[in-house]
């Protein structure tokens, strides 16, 4: 442990580089000038090689801009590298949306034709689409009720969602970028059915419901997303 | 203080304005003063149905651009005492008929009625939305084909942003050999998907289009399948408890003789 001669900042070595923690409690601009004066101080010969560095701000925010300043330092020094800066802290605001993209939305209503309902994040309705509604979430859709009118599930983009439903009788069924129908025969449709997209991507199939722990087991632990941010 | 319901369906031809005069005619039967309004402005049907056509002289756009008063544009029917008709207008602009007047119409006829029938045009722009402005309750009429059950769906999705009770359904033009052959969608099916409670059932009968083309609606006629049909809706809207009619045509003593002869 390599403790340095000032206030704010400590410098802890590990295996892997360095981490320095910034006191959360003194001023930004003092921060600044600590951190100037540590890295202007030759603690190295010339010839070692770079050295990776995580900063570990405690519980302080720091702006974009902030953050560019912080990075803008240790640019000046060749032989630092920084791997990451890491807060404890995020705004309220990144943490509403964070919660607004994970969280399933519950409705409760008959999706009518030429109704559309949006959603961020996963979906959960609790009754019909009819033919000519249609239900759009960036996540997944979970249907407690005949599905017979259009769902499109990841609509951001993300291959992975899947759509399930009570009574699986769509008149299509869409996927990030992908649109798949029912083919003219399978008019009947299927109870406690799901849709996902296949290895190779490109198709759209449907399963028994209970296949969905088999193909997307990470759907049982959707708060791991948060952590992932 | 009387009550106004809407009879809409979204798609024409179902038998929006059958199904009014019907039961205008039904609650009449039952001793309630009823008044029915054509909003149909331009396609106006209702004062044919009802044998009223030549007794128009002030239609809905002369009272809601004032020239003249409700009580003159008011058709008496000429087999009740109980039975008025606002006629629609045949030529004037449509767009003289605002939600606002519709209000201001139908508030002044709840004064004086029991029952304000709204006979709604086809579609879902301005004539729509005008039927629906002044309405308590909404009857939502349909047919057992695919593209009427369609229509009636929309038709409920855009009710239900209106600030009126969830509607009821009417299923018209029963054909009961087709539905349990499977080639007309079933009733349980129709209920299924537009999730609406269901008033009535009414089958698929000649005598309507005799009884509307003579302008006798057909809900007097004592013993036809629709007239009772129509009949049993008047009940359950003031609030009797009907059983809904069965399907199956009667077979007489006399058809079965028929058969075992025909062998």
């Amino acid at each position: 442990m390599i403790v340095a001669g000032n206030r704010c900042i400590t410098i802890k070595g590990t295996r892997d580089g360095l981490i320095l923690f910034m006191d959360d409690t003194c001023a930004f601009n003092d921060l600044l000038v600590e951190l100037e004066t540590v890295l202007m101080t030759k603690y190295l010969a010339d010839d070692e090689q770079s050295i990776r560095i995580k900063v570990e701000l405690g519980n302080r925010y720091v702006t974009e801009s902030q953050e560019a300043q912080l990075k803008a330092l240790f640019d000046q020094q060749q032989k630092f590298i920084v791997e990451e800066i890491v807060s404890n802290v995020i705004l309220k605001q990144t943490a509403l949306d964070w919660k607004e993209d994970t969280a399933i939305k519950l409705h409760n209503k008959v999706i009518r034709s030429g109704q559309v309902l949006e959603v961020n994040g996963d979906l959960l309705l609790i009754g019909d689409v009819n033919p000519g509604g249609k239900v759009v979430a960036t996540g997944n859709i979970y249907i407690l009720g005949y599905l017979r009118g259009i769902a499109h599930a990841g609509v951001d983009g993300n291959k992975s969602a899947v759509v399930a439903a009570s009574y699986m009788a769509p008149t299509q069924l869409r996927i990030a970028n992908i649109i798949s129908r029912p083919s003219d025969q399978d008019k009947d449709g299927g109870m406690m059915e799901c849709g996902y997209i296949d290895e190779t991507g490109e198709n759209i199939l449907m399963d028994r419901m209970h296949a969905l722990s088999r193909l997307r087991s990470e759907l049982n632990a959707f708060e791991r997303r948060i952590l992932h941010g | 203080m009387g009550e106004a319901i809407v009879i809409t369906s979204g798609k024409g031809g179902v038998g929006k304005t059958t199904t009014t005069a019907n039961l205008g005619t039904s609650l009449a039967l039952l001793d309630k003063k009823v008044c029915l309004i054509d909003t149909d402005i331009g396609l106006r049907n209702l004062d044919v149905v009802l044998g009223l056509e030549n007794r128009i002289i002030y239609d809905i756009i002369d009272v809601a651009e004032k020239r003249c008063k409700i009580s003159q544009a008011l058709i008496k029917d000429k087999r009740f005492d109980c039975l008025y008709l606002l006629p629609a207008a045949q030529t004037s602009d449509k767009s003289a008929l605002t939600p606002e007047g519709m209000i201001e119409i139908v508030e002044q006829l709840k004064t004086e009625y029991d029952y304000i029938l709204i006979d709604c045009p086809a579609g879902i722009e301005q004539g729509f939305k005008n039927a629906v402005a002044g309405a308590d309750k909404a009857l939502v009429v349909t047919t057992p084909e695919k593209s009427s059950v369609r229509d009636a769906d929309r038709i409920i999705g855009l009710l239900e942003q209106e600030d009126i009770d969830p509607p009821n359904l009417i299923i018209n033009r029963i054909r009961n050999h087709m539905m349990k052959n499977g080639e007309m969608l079933d009733i349980d099916e129709i209920v299924q998907i537009l999730s609406i409670d269901l008033i009535g059932i009414v089958a698929d009968d000649d005598e309507v289009i005799k009884a509307s083309n003579s302008g006798e609606p057909v809900a007097f006629q004592p013993n036809t399948r629709a007239s009772i049909a129509y009949r049993n809706i008047a009940r359950r809207i003031l609030g009797e408890s009907v059983p809904l009619q069965s399907l199956d045509q009667k077979v007489t003593f006399f058809d079965r003789l028929k058969k075992v002869f025909s062998k």
